[in-house]
């Protein structure tokens, strides 16, 4: 008969007390398994929100973290709005011309922005509505087609149903929406729905306008999943969003004969191609006064730069400039991340890993008052021949049984939490996570101290051995009291 | 080899010596055990009142206490050359020990408190082995049950068993008798002695009981065997006996 059956029929004979204990580990490790998961929600939220597909965020001055929070996660208010003309800078010539077409702005100098040449994608943002709780978002149909999300940055956004926005669209004009997938499971959005904005703030007063639901994104992980896109077009000419002027140019009439076609990718498409004459009776949104450019703003601007070495500069000159300033959004969110989700977390941890402490304690202080009444039995096997070595052992496998026993239980129980809290911690992080997600990886090389070597292994794999060494480190005591046990005297017990 | 060595014994104790230290500090002597030998298959009682010290004897046979001074040979083998664990080994090879009380470990079935006796040798395991013996000892049927669900008798049966188990040279039965009835008595007596008749195993069996002694040819008297009194400690009072 192997030792650990031995341990094993001696943890069985004492079913309740060894239950009780092993439950208590099994708390224990279940705390610190939903512990680790938070973590890796939260890291992995991080990581999906700083890879995000631009490099620089450039917005009103004012403060850093808010502009950040602001543009990547759609928190907190916007600090202020830079003009349009400004956003027309970082476009090249053909595109700044389409776009001041759009704007009833004609394009008498032909050129391309002050910052064009460091730019490969500038995309621009309109904030201050919700859907909901929701925010709505201004912006091109290039957030869809041209940005790129998840951690190599290369994963583009895909719609469970419908498509993109357009700029404009034969059938719904400038009045199209795109809904995140948390968005329509939350809202209850349908492709073909009409749906309406409110001004300001969730309870704001609503808008009358309303927009046409065509297409619902793939849940994604980002904070895309909890927002409503519709076109920069569409967000002016919601009641109120223009900018007051005294000396605005009054708005003119913009019709399908002169408003682009489909914006979803280049300006010279926008710009050149002609539009199918539309009859607008049944259909009045389809003709509708754009706003002139001098009242257009935009809330801030998603720069991708052509290179990283153009990055510094070009945040220098922007934010030595008057109009705006230029963040960047990784190290934002890192330093926010470090500040104060990291201690947190550690604080967490350290507070899970001492509920384990006491759990395995508890099992040491099991273990150690059976050993009383269990030392006859400890003496009876001493006399059939066990040596001192061999009845330490069973306890030690007693012990581990117990840790290791009670620690899988509470693996279980944890991702068991883990899979029925997925579904409101996806909704209100965007972050996925079922039975089977394991806590992010830690680097074995950093762990030694030899840096980070790439050898990432879960958290939770960690865990099994720690387990292991706790329950063998608790059950050492009782281990040496047993391997102390004095047989002749204690036969006679 | 002298002749107090020649293997036609099965143990051989020759001026064994044991004290205990009282809490004041002074060595009680408690065994001495001048000479005794018991052949291979050999069967002897060992007679004497409760509390005379007849178990400490066996306790020091089996090496489960070491003597302070003396030999214990077993197969040409001095038990006080061992270290403790190799007396635990030696003890699981060679000895089977039937105790007072049975000592049946309550997590086990009848059949795994025959297979533990086999789990401590190097020889391990025999379950063909343990299952002969429980049909031996008349409990086949109980091979599943765990001692709580056994008689008294039954319990004693198991632990003839197990003691058997690892086929040793010597047993030792520590008053195997005083907790069973009267009509168990016999049973367990005749029990182990034809077993280990069957076995070819030496027995030693402690008793207090003269009904059980009277069954035996060589009956050894506990008084007669151990004189601890004549045993003096000093270096002077060692050198000044006769």
């Amino acid at each position: 008969m192997s030792l650990w059956r031995i341990a094993w029929r001696s943890v069985r004979q004492r079913a309740l007390a060894s239950s009780l204990t092993a439950f208590s580990m099994a708390l224990g490790v279940m705390l610190l398994v939903a512990v680790l998961s938070v973590h890796g929600v939260i890291e992995r939220s991080f990581r999906n929100n700083a890879s995000l597909g631009y490099n620089m965020i450039v917005g009103a001055k004012g403060g850093k973290l808010q502009l950040t929070l602001n543009t990547v996660y759609y928190l907190s208010q916007p600090i202020e709005n830079v003009p349009y003309d400004f956003y027309l800078e970082f476009l090249s010539a053909d595109r700044r011309a389409a776009e001041m077409k759009n704007a009833l702005h004609p394009d008498q100098d032909r050129r391309d922005g002050q910052y064009a040449a460091y730019v490969e994608l500038a995309i621009p943002l309109c904030l201050g509505d919700y859907f909901g709780p929701f925010r709505v978002v201004g912006t091109t149909p290039e957030m869809f087609d041209r940005l790129r999300f998840g951690p190599e940055e290369n994963e583009q956004y895909e719609f469970a149903e419908g498509r993109n926005f357009r700029l404009w669209s034969p059938e719904h004009g400038f009045f199209e929406a795109v809904v995140g997938a948390t968005v329509a499971r939350e809202m209850n959005v349908k492709l073909g729905d009409r749906v309406s904005m409110t001004h300001g703030d969730p309870e704001g007063l609503g808008h009358g306008q309303k927009y046409t639901v065509v297409g619902i994104l793939a849940p994604s992980g980002t904070p895309q999943d909890r927002a409503v896109f519709i076109s920069m077009e569409g967000f002016y000419l919601m009641e109120g969003h223009a900018k007051p002027l005294k000396d605005a140019a009054p708005a003119a009439d913009l019709t399908p004969a002169s408003a682009p076609q489909d914006g979803s990718s280049g300006d010279s498409a926008r710009a050149a191609d002609p539009t199918p004459p539309v009859t607008a009776a049944g259909a009045p949104q389809l003709v509708q006064k754009a706003l002139p450019m001098e009242q257009r703003e935009v809330t801030s601007i998603l720069v991708r730069t052509v290179s990283p070495l153009a990055t510094p500069g070009l945040q220098n000159t922007i934010n030595e400039g008057p109009s705006a300033q230029a963040v960047l959004p990784v190290r934002e969110i890192y330093l926010l991340f470090d500040m104060f989700v990291r201690p947190a977390q550690s604080m967490l941890l350290f507070m899970s890993g001492l509920i384990c402490i006491v759990s395995g304690i508890s099992i040491l202080v099991s273990i150690y008052n059976s050993m009383s009444e269990r030392r006859h039995e400890i003496a009876v096997m001493r006399a059939l021949g066990a040596e001192r070595t061999t009845v330490m052992a069973v306890i030690l496998w007693e012990a581990v049984i117990l840790g290791f026993g009670g620690g899988v239980f509470g693996w279980l129980m944890g991702h068991g939490l883990n899979a029925l809290a997925g579904p409101v911690i996806e909704a209100r992080t965007g972050v996925s996570i079922g039975f089977f997600d394991f806590a992010p990886g830690i680097d074995l090389a950093s762990l030694v101290g030899a840096g980070g070597g790439g050898w990432e292994i879960s958290t939770e794999l960690v865990l099994i051995p720690a387990l292991l060494l706790l329950a063998a480190g608790v059950g050492l005591l009782p281990a040496v009291t047993a391997y102390r046990t004095d047989v002749a005297d204690s036969l006679g017990k | 080899m002298s002749m107090s060595e020649r293997p036609t014994s099965v143990l051989i104790l020759e001026n064994v010596r044991k004290s205990f230290r009282e809490p004041d500090g002074r060595e009680l002597p408690i065994l001495h055990v001048a000479e005794f030998r018991l052949a291979p298959g050999e069967q002897a009682v060992l007679v004497g009142p409760s509390g005379c010290g007849k178990t400490t004897l066996l306790h020091v046979i089996a090496g489960i206490r070491r003597a302070d001074a003396g030999r214990i040979l077993m197969h040409g083998t001095d038990l006080l050359q061992l270290s403790e664990a190799g007396r635990d080994r030696f003890r699981a090879a060679n000895v089977g020990y039937i105790f007072q009380t049975f000592n049946l470990l309550p997590a086990f079935t009848a059949l795994e408190n025959v297979l533990l006796g086999m789990t401590f040798t190097r020889r391990g395991r025999d379950e063909r082995r343990a299952t002969h013996l429980l049909e031996r000892v008349g409990l086949a049927a109980r091979a599943r049950h765990k001692p709580t669900a056994l008689s008294v008798g039954e319990q004693q049966r198991v632990a003839v068993a197990r003691a058997l188990a690892n086929r040793p040279q010597l047993l030792l039965a520590d008053e195997p008798t005083a907790n069973v009835d009267r009509g168990n008595q016999q049973q367990i007596i005749d029990l182990i002695r034809d077993t280990c008749r069957e076995e070819r195993v030496a027995l030693l069996l402690v008793t207090h009981a003269r009904e059980v002694a009277e069954q035996f040819d060589r009956v050894e008297q506990y008084e007669t065997l151990n004189r601890p009194a004549v045993v003096e400690v000093t270096p002077a009072a060692e050198g000044g006996s006769p």
